[in-house]
């Protein structure tokens, strides 16, 4: 059941990224030229929807669905934050596509997003590989 | 109906993908975040691997992730095939090429390695975090962003 749920919720996020255009290597460019506000608008909109839930939600102990405590895993900072966020960034740029839009670029018939796919998965095989020696 | 065809404006479609975090946390108790999925995916390929990031990496437990990423694929289909008058280019015409598709892969190595590196990406750093209050989530933002306008800017005086 939970699976399903999570499933739709799947189904959700990739209709909204399709129908916003975020999964758009067009919009990305646009945004990275300071050529259009679409995507800030989006990102800085999204935020405040998400952080004001978020702040209702610890406010108010709002159990899951299912009774449960919500727990959120917490992001800790280590200077990798820096140096993969800059990394990830360039990626960005050139494909167009974070990781969940590589998903939906896939599902709605952008094929060649399949080589960003292989891409990224072998970008987390050299991370696995390197993570020993990186500085965190 | 025609509306819905329409891309849809930033005012409708920004709180809709805000919505995804709280949507997460309440139907499903999971912290929203994707890019970890390549770390499953690559972990689950791998049963052997000595890799610790790898082994250590107990994805069964977070294998909501992978059902998330596999409705993200449906969701691509259904929104460009039944809710768009006209499907349309996501990647430019170039990135069919030979070299086009160079540029995709590395471009992807850079997302995979990146994001795994920093631990996030837009779900879970920009849209998560920052919702979460995370100092952490609002550096790796601003990083995104410096590493995306560095090489546009680059890519305007030197075309690669």
């Amino acid at each position: 059941m939970q699976n399903l749920r999570t499933f739709l919720i799947g189904i959700y996020f990739g209709i909204v990224l399709i129908k916003s255009e975020v999964v758009s290597w067009f919009r990305i460019q646009k945004m990275f030229r300071f050529e259009e506000a679409h995507m800030y608008l989006i990102i800085t909109s999204a935020i405040v929807v998400g952080a004001l839930s978020v702040f209702l939600i610890k406010k108010l102990q709002v159990k899951t669905v299912g009774g449960e405590n919500i727990q959120i895993k917490e992001k800790k900072f280590q200077k990798g934050v820096i140096i993969g966020g800059i990394l990830f960034g360039l990626g960005w740029a050139i494909t167009g596509a974070c990781p969940g839009p590589i998903y939906a670029q896939i599902g709605s018939g952008e094929f060649l997003a399949v080589l960003t796919f292989v891409g990224a998965f072998a970008g987390a095989y050299l991370y696995a590989y390197l993570h020993p020696r990186l500085p965190h | 109906m025609d509306l819905l065809a329409q891309p849809w404006p930033w005012y409708i479609s920004g709180p809709l993908i805000g919505l995804t975090v709280p949507l997460l946390l309440l139907v499903s108790g999971k912290t929203f975040g994707l890019s970890s999925s390549f770390r499953h995916l690559a972990s689950i390929c791998s049963p052997n691997t000595k890799l610790s990031y790898l082994k250590e990496n107990a994805w069964r437990k977070e294998s909501w992730n992978l059902v998330m990423v596999a409705g993200i694929v449906i969701g691509g289909w259904i929104g460009m095939r039944f809710l768009s008058h006209h499907s349309f280019p996501l990647l430019p015409a170039e990135y069919a090429t030979a070299q086009g598709m160079i540029k995709l892969f590395l471009g992807g190595v850079l997302v995979g390695f990146g994001t795994r590196y920093a631990d996030g990406c837009t779900s879970g750093h920009t849209l998560m975090g920052i919702s979460n209050l995370k100092w952490a989530s609002l550096v790796a933002t601003v990083c995104f962003f410096i590493g995306g306008l560095l090489i546009t800017a680059l890519a305007q005086i030197i075309p690669f």
